[in-house]
């Protein structure tokens, strides 16, 4: 029989001793590669202006992230990719002829401010993208609502939502084509709304999310604007609704942030209701032509709560 | 075919089952056996034996008076060399006894078929045979046998899942002995008197499946499909698959009407009505990349895994992890010279395909461990409690339902060590003194 020497010294750590091949890093490249699509036909359409947009908050995100887990002397934590997604999903979320340095500024919001001082990735309480583009909302309401054509470099024109609260100027209305396309004024990834929903197709083959946000987000919003939206109940314009202003990126991507939505499939659907409710309202009756940004962060601020109460029932459990 | 069954939540596992088509070889038994005095769960057994006493194959070297225990037997002929304790590989010091092999295989007196009228011989002749479950775990089967009210026991479930990859050994006991599943299974059905009798296989063993079928046509058994999914082979998941009812938090089959038995255990009940011979041999799958020719083997109990393994032809590459059982649940070795023990269904020697143990980072809150839990509990709660030492939410969010099958860790991609922390959990409530009184 044959003799077995063992020189070294067997591993031993508690089970399981296999592991998926998911990681952090890999949900987060396949994030980056859904919403590149929409990412490029924003270049193509606002041209080498949003392309540099892109590119700064990317490197200012990555950046910012190094100094601030050099500052906490916590492990480096730029090979997980979040703060890629981070930079790209603001950049996206901005109008194409914003000043660089209130894009950079929008970066230290959202990675220093928002992510590094409460604990790093997965500690933070809203998502940084989203809370950044409010704080640059209400900072710079000019800029941030300063929109071109695309094509061009210097008439300002209006987006389909802004259309749509100015009853007068319905007839100036985009085509549905366009709008489709993303051949609209608008921030940089918002616009085309066939991209964004190939991201999320990606995202969900992926399993990188589920179906429940997106698909509870965009039904409630469908719902009420049709039901609220016209003169009279359910003589609305839900699909414009749907592939106008921030709704899909929204839906698809910011909204499905782990850190800040529920863990739970019930969880998960009351925040997306809630997410609807309020972007409906701000859209329907607000001051703002837009509020998908403003809804998500004041859900984003309820998930603590929404998970409290949505504790799966144990297995066998009264 | 009939509709698969299955269960809710759980993972999906990769299909590695490399040893399937390897036919039983037995080993002949080696020149020395260490066999623990405890290889169950319940009280361990006291020696019967002292050193240089003869001893034969089958007889007794271990009993207890105690309920919840079973008998040890001797595999070898030749005498008792001495007493020692080792080290188990989860942790316990244990005695074992050393016997020193003759070569003769001389069989005991005593190893006749047993005299069974009753359900009462029955339950006394399982327990003389030593049997406990073979799945892994280590029960005693007569104590899952005796029931205080056999009456109120609608259902009998034989768990041929086997849903932890690379093990093999319950699917060749299905192929190699399914005449003796069939009449395990009728048996106990009619000492028990059991009117369902279900057999439950996973749907990645057609082949199981096509012949326990075939063998149980005109017989009251049921051979029941399921839809592959880790761990379905877990008592409350499989009795929730195929009966749709759930086993109370902390509470036992037997509380929703059902008796669950491993298809290797139910086949012994056969083979030892027949034969008389206790239980001193199992089927053990070796595999792993690290195993020159891995198979199943049929190995006398106190066996080294170091004889076992150079029995597979030795090991080609060098050996990072020693896994009794499978790679989910099985518990990993410091050394190779421990004994195979009773319940011990896989030897997995990993090398190359294991990789590095992975580094934990931050939780991300992704919820995937939620998901998975086959419990429906929340692994991520409960690991930031364990970590945090704080026992009363541990307990409001049920850690004591965990049954650590390592769904949640297996998904996780930060790579957290759930299983682990939530161990330390558990054990944490169970050190805690109880408290005393009322309020």
């Amino acid at each position: 029989m044959e003799k077995i020497n063992m020189e070294k010294k067997l591993l031993v750590s508690a089970s399981p001793h296999i592991r998926d091949h998911i990681s952090t890093r890999r949900i987060m490249l396949d994030v980056v590669i859904a919403l590149a699509p929409a990412a490029l036909l924003g270049i193509y359409y606002h041209g080498l202006r949003a392309a540099l947009l892109i590119a700064v908050c990317i490197v200012s995100c990555v950046l910012f992230e190094y100094i601030a887990v050099r500052i906490r002397k916590k492990p480096a934590s730029i090979g997980d990719c979040s703060a890629i997604v981070t930079g790209l999903l603001l950049a996206m979320s901005l109008p194409p002829g914003l000043p660089v340095w209130m894009a950079v500024l929008g970066c230290f919001i959202a990675i220093v401010i928002i992510k590094q001082l409460f604990g790093g990735i997965g500690q933070n309480f809203v998502n940084p993208a989203v809370g950044a583009r409010v704080f640059l909302t209400i900072s710079f309401a000019q800029a941030m609502t300063t929109w071109v054509e695309p094509g061009t470099d210097v008439i300002s024109t209006a987006t389909p939502l802004a259309i749509m609260k100015d009853a007068e100027a319905v007839s100036a209305m985009p085509d549905f084509l366009d709008m489709f396309l993303g051949n609209i004024g608008g921030c940089i990834g918002e616009t085309s709304a066939i991209a964004l929903i190939l991201g999320g197709i990606y995202l969900l083959a992926r399993t990188v999310i589920t179906w429940h946000i997106p698909v509870f987000y965009l039904g409630t919003v469908a719902f009420l604007t049709w039901m609220l939206g016209g003169n009279g109940l359910f003589t609305g314009d839900p699909f414009t609704h749907l592939i106008a202003g921030g709704l899909l990126l929204g839906a698809i991507f910011m909204a499905t942030d782990y850190t800040t939505s529920p863990m739970t499939k019930k969880g998960a659907i009351i925040f997306a209701v809630g997410c609807g409710l309020v972007t409906s309202v701000i859209r329907l009756y607000g001051a703002l032509p837009e509020g998908v940004a403003f809804s998500i962060l004041f859900m984003n601020m309820l998930v603590p709560l929404i998970d409290r109460y949505t504790i799966p029932k144990n297995f066998g459990g009264r | 075919m009939k509709r698969k069954k299955t269960f809710k939540q759980g993972a999906t596992l990769p299909h590695i089952k490399n040893t399937a088509h390897s036919p039983t070889v037995v080993m002949p038994a080696p020149e020395t056996i260490t066999v623990p005095m405890q290889q169950h769960i319940g009280a361990p057994c006291k020696p019967v034996l002292q050193k240089g006493d003869r001893v034969k194959v089958g007889q007794v070297i271990g009993d207890s008076d105690q309920y919840v225990s079973a008998p040890i037997h001797s595999g070898v002929s030749g005498k008792v060399a001495k007493m020692d304790i080792i080290l188990t590989y989860d942790g316990r010091n244990v005695p074992v006894m050393i016997i020193e092999s003759d070569g003769e295989n001389e069989i005991h007196e005593d190893v006749k078929p047993p005299k069974v009228g009753n359900l009462n011989e029955f339950v006394k002749a399982i327990r003389a045979s030593g049997l406990v479950g073979l799945g892994g775990a280590g029960f005693p089967t007569h104590v899952k046998l005796n029931l205080p009210n056999e009456a109120d026991i609608d259902t009998l479930i034989v768990n041929a899942v086997e849903c932890e990859p690379y093990i093999t050994s319950d699917f060749r006991e299905a192929l190699e002995h399914t005449e003796h599943v069939i009449r395990g299974t009728e048996i106990i059905g009619e000492f028990l008197k059991i009117p369902n009798l279900i057999i439950g296989v996973e749907d990645n063993k057609p082949e199981s499946i096509e012949i326990l079928s075939q063998a149980a046509k005109g017989t009251k058994i049921q051979v029941q499909p399921l839809i592959t999914r880790y761990p379905q082979g877990a008592e409350k998941m499989l009795i929730s698959a195929l009966t749709g009812r759930k086993v109370p938090s902390g509470g036992l089959p037997s509380d929703v009407g059902t008796i669950v038995l491993n298809i290797t255990t139910v086949s012994f009940i056969s083979k030892y009505l027949e034969t008389g011979m206790p239980l001193v041999k199992r089927r053990v799958t070796v595999d792993g990349t690290a195993v020159k020719n891995p198979g199943n083997v049929e190995v006398v109990v106190g066996t080294s895994i170091r004889e076992l393994l150079a029995f597979c032809g030795g090991i080609t590459e060098e050996i990072k992890k020693v896994i009794m059982g499978g790679p989910m649940m099985g518990i990993a070795n410091y050394n190779i010279d421990q004994p195979i023990l009773k319940q011990n269904n896989a030897i997995l020697a990993l090398g190359k395909e294991l990789g590095d143990p992975p580094n934990e980072t931050p939780c991300i809150r992704c919820g995937r461990c939620v998901s998975r839990c086959p419990m429906s509990l929340m692994p991520v709660n409960l690991d930031l409690f364990s970590r945090r030492r704080d026992l009363e939410m541990l307990n409001r969010y049920h850690i004591m339902d965990c049954i650590e099958c390592g769904s949640c860790t297996y998904n996780c991609p930060a790579k957290r060590y759930l299983v682990q922390s939530i161990r330390m959990g558990k054990t944490l409530i169970r050190q805690q003194p109880k408290v005393k009184g009322g309020k």
